[in-house]
């Protein structure tokens, strides 16, 4: 501590070994993660916190269905269509969750196809990507209303634990409002990637900021992030 | 070190962030009201963060006049009285205590002080402090919605924050509180996002992380804090906004109220009370690191001494980060969880004395052989110290199982939380205006009122807790809005009683001269100079004083040292400033 040292020592000697070294990386000059952008940083930042919004509503979800003495309704039944004659169990879900992870596929050819600078693919994509997500929402509207119309409700449900109603319209519900707002952002990106926006450096209507193509992986980011909760919500709450 | 080069201004590094993408303003609108600039929006932020929180001061007087001089205020009723208590304690620790430091002190000195032009989104900052505002306006709106503000107490503990035995349970009030909340914490994370974003990514060449000023360090580890903490009270608020509109039962259990059989069945209290703990103990290092942070920095400007153990300092902060997210349920001793929780959380709780008491020796050893400068920080940093110290050592009473839950809910616990989480962290607040005013407005402020407002603030704190430890030590119950004629209270209370409420008012009464003080002095303060105290950090070097929008003229500072080459042997002056090129003559991280 007390040697002669000049002031980028950093840069000019060789990283010391071991915790010191990570702890020097870690802290080095001007940027904590090296090549990313700050609205990059941003929305990994916010996707922590919100995961810990998502964390608590499971929780608090798993800690209503443990600590219940009434019977839990069977997942299995209640969410199962009558198609063709018999009872497929969670056949809506199963549908559910394969057209939001397919658009998770085409999130990801869409960031792929934004940094070769195809504006027409990228924003094609997108759109795409805004319309498997728009039918998520439908469907989940479709199981919210076959729902309403069987008697459960945030109160009451004619099958075991009040709770059931409770968590699952607060959660479903918060998620779909999630993807919501994906779709709308979806859309306003696909659009100022379609109009070349990112190309001439139009400023935001907003922000006033030029845009850059970066803004469909962050966007990306997000989308898998609202992909990767309804997994566990799908796991902890129509497989259990 | 392998190669030594004569001069640091050789060693310039390559600047790897591109330069900020500005929005100038055009009007007077943009400039002042809707201003992207960080430096606006922290005077807003503070502005709003101050008026609401005179609401809360008077609010205290209210309650103190009930208490002090129980049945002479006919306006007082006990509904009114927890009304009071609510607010209060909402106000202050919310609304005032986590939106200065972060909301106000945030946006002022982060970008300053990191050497950046703005937030790195000022766009999403700005909508952070209306956002805060629409918060701020909807918990006023209560007091003059049907049956008034919620009275459950701060912690709006179910079930009986939603009954209609509780003021506002079943009217606006505590329907206007959780939406207030929820916007609150909306706001706070576009802001909060931004604090984070800049300290990690958008600092200036040079500036390490190991060489920025510990005010940063602090308000950047609450900020995480909160980003973390918030959702769980986010969570909570909605569940219970459900629990009360919808008529769902989270929180809610089976029970008759007015002899009538309540529509919720099965819902747990308890599980609230971990939320809402989960949140609410990372709050209390949310006010109280930046206010660590920024005491740091006013002990060795005013002590004309580098900060004793800055490693030490910042990996204390981090480590009471971290750690506060494993003794939420310390709050939670008496609502019947396992013992061998109780075991697990005392000790987690006993085990953050560790790092804090670091701090405090260093504070401590920083002052030692200091050429201390009795300045009004100084002597705010002082005063915090003692009533931080007091206040932290009747929180190992509290964090005791066996201790605690005798002295649960008695005045006790108020006296150790006002002393640990009210007045310290206040004390920093004002100190930090003190030191920083000049450089918001180019001007001093008023050193014969700021005498008055420390020392009445300071001994009046004491006479105000210190008698309250006692009266909670007899068992006096926290929350009763009078005591009546209970045997085991000795009258040496209600003396007590009626002097803690001569102290308070005393107290609110500097608080006015303080404001009077912060408005008389933007016109008729001493002039006072880009740099004043002889600082070190980037903030006292900015091109003109108020900072000019985009903060540093032309070029972007070059920082070459840590922010405490205080009374350097050999050096011209008793400080070099961060952005000095002259080598380092001894101490100091590289």
């Amino acid at each position: 501590m007390a040697e002669t040292t000049l002031g980028h020592a950093d840069q000019t000697a060789p990283r010391p070994p071991g915790l010191r070294g990570f702890v020097a990386d870690w802290s080095s000059d001007q940027r904590a993660f090296k090549g990313v952008s700050w609205g990059k940083a941003m929305m990994w930042i916010f996707l922590l916190s919100d995961t810990f919004i998502f964390g608590c509503f499971l929780l608090s979800y798993m800690t209503a269905r443990m600590s219940t003495v009434v019977p839990w309704p069977n997942p299995s039944e209640v969410f199962a269509l009558h198609l063709f004659g018999q009872d497929i169990p969670l056949i809506l879900i199963a549908i559910m969750t394969f057209v939001l992870i397919s658009s998770s596929g085409t999130m990801a050819m869409a960031v792929n196809f934004g940094y070769r600078r195809d504006r027409r693919k990228t924003a094609i994509l997108m759109l795409l990507t805004a319309a498997l997500g728009a039918t998520f929402v439908g469907m989940q509207a479709f199981e919210w209303t076959k729902l309403i119309t069987e008697g459960v409700r945030p109160w009451e449900n004619p099958w075991g634990a009040a709770q059931f109603g409770s968590t699952f319209f607060m959660i479903t519900g918060f998620h779909g409002t999630h993807v919501t707002i994906g779709v709308i952002f979806l859309l306003i990106v696909a659009r100022k990637v379609w109009r070349g926006d990112y190309e001439t450096g139009a400023r935001g209507f907003f922000t006033s900021r030029r845009g850059q193509y970066e803004s469909v992986e962050i966007m990306g980011l997000y989308w898998h992030f609202v992909d990767l909760v309804w997994v566990f919500i799908f796991a902890f709450f129509y497989l259990w | 070190m392998v190669d030594v080069t004569p001069h640091g201004a050789d060693l310039i590094p390559p600047a790897e962030v591109g330069e900020m993408d500005l929005y100038h303003p055009h009007s007077w609108w943009t400039k002042y009201v809707f201003s992207q600039d960080a430096k606006v929006i922290a005077i807003q932020y503070s502005g709003t963060a101050m008026a609401i929180g005179l609401v809360a001061l008077v609010l205290s007087w209210l309650m103190r006049l009930q208490l002090g001089f129980p049945g002479t205020f006919d306006f007082i009723t006990p509904e009114a009285y927890y009304q009071f208590m609510t607010m209060h304690g909402m106000i202050m620790v919310i609304y005032l205590l986590t939106a200065l430091f972060l909301g106000g002190f945030g946006n002022y000195l982060i970008p300053l002080m990191v050497g950046a032009r703005d937030m790195v989104f000022p766009y999403v900052n700005m909508l952070s402090y209306w956002i805060y505002l629409l918060a701020v306006l909807v918990l006023v709106s209560s007091f003059f919605a049907p049956g008034g503000p919620t009275g459950a107490g701060w912690t709006l503990y179910p079930p009986q924050a939603i009954t209609s035995g509780t003021p506002g349970g079943q009217d606006w009030g505590i329907i206007l509180m959780l939406v207030s909340l929820i916007l609150f914490i909306i706001g706070f994370t576009m802001g909060g996002l931004n604090y984070v974003v800049t300290v990690l990514q958008a600092r200036t060449r040079g500036m390490t992380l190991m060489r920025m000023p510990l005010t940063v360090w602090g308000i950047f580890t609450a900020t995480v804090m909160a980003l973390l903490a918030f959702p769980a009270l986010f969570v909570a608020c909605v569940m219970m906004l459900f629990d009360r509109i919808i008529g769902s039962s989270f929180f809610m259990p089976a029970i008759v109220e007015m002899g009538e059989q309540s529509p919720h069945n099965g819902g747990s209290p308890i599980m609230f009370q971990h939320l809402f703990w989960f949140f609410g103990h990372p709050e209390v290092y949310i006010v109280a690191l930046p206010a660590f942070g920024i005491v740091s920095d006013l002990i060795s400007t005013h002590a004309r001494k580098n900060i004793f153990g800055y490693r030490m300092m910042v990996w204390a902060i981090v480590g009471i980060g971290a750690l506060s997210f494993v003794v939420w349920a310390h709050h939670m001793y008496v609502s019947g969880m396992h013992p061998y929780f109780g075991f697990f959380f005392a000790t987690t709780t006993l085990i953050i004395a560790v790092p804090t008491a670091i701090k405090v020796y260093n504070w401590v050893l920083t002052l030692w052989r200091g050429d201390i400068h009795l300045t009004l920080p100084m002597l705010f940093a002082l005063a915090f110290i003692v009533t931080f110290v007091n206040g932290g050592l009747t929180g190992l009473f509290l964090g005791n199982v066996v201790v605690d839950v005798p002295l649960s809910d008695t005045m006790f616990v108020v006296a150790h939380f006002h002393m640990v989480m009210g007045v310290a962290p206040i004390m920093v607040v004002f100190g930090a205006i003190y030191h920083w005013y000049p450089k918001i407005t180019g001007r001093m402020l008023n050193e014969a009122m700021g005498r008055f407002h420390f020392w009445v603030t300071f001994v009046g704190a004491y006479l105000i807790f210190f008698p309250m430890h006692y009266v909670g030590l007899v068992g006096v119950p926290r929350r009763y809005p009078e005591l009546g004629d209970t045997a085991f209270i000795p009258p040496s209370v209600h003396t007590l009683n009626e002097f803690i409420t001569i102290a308070a008012l005393t107290v609110g009464f500097a608080q006015m001269v303080f404001l009077f003080n912060l408005f008389w002095s933007l016109r008729n303060g001493k002039d006072a100079g880009d740099n004043p105290w002889r600082a070190t950090s980037l903030e006292w070097q900015t091109a003109g004083t108020p900072p000019p929008h985009g903060n540093f003229g032309k070029e972007l500072p070059v920082v070459y040292r840590w922010a405490y080459d205080y009374s350097v042997p050999g050096a011209p002056e008793d400080f070099i400033p961060q952005n000095d090129p002259r080598p380092m003559t001894q101490g100091g991280p590289a």
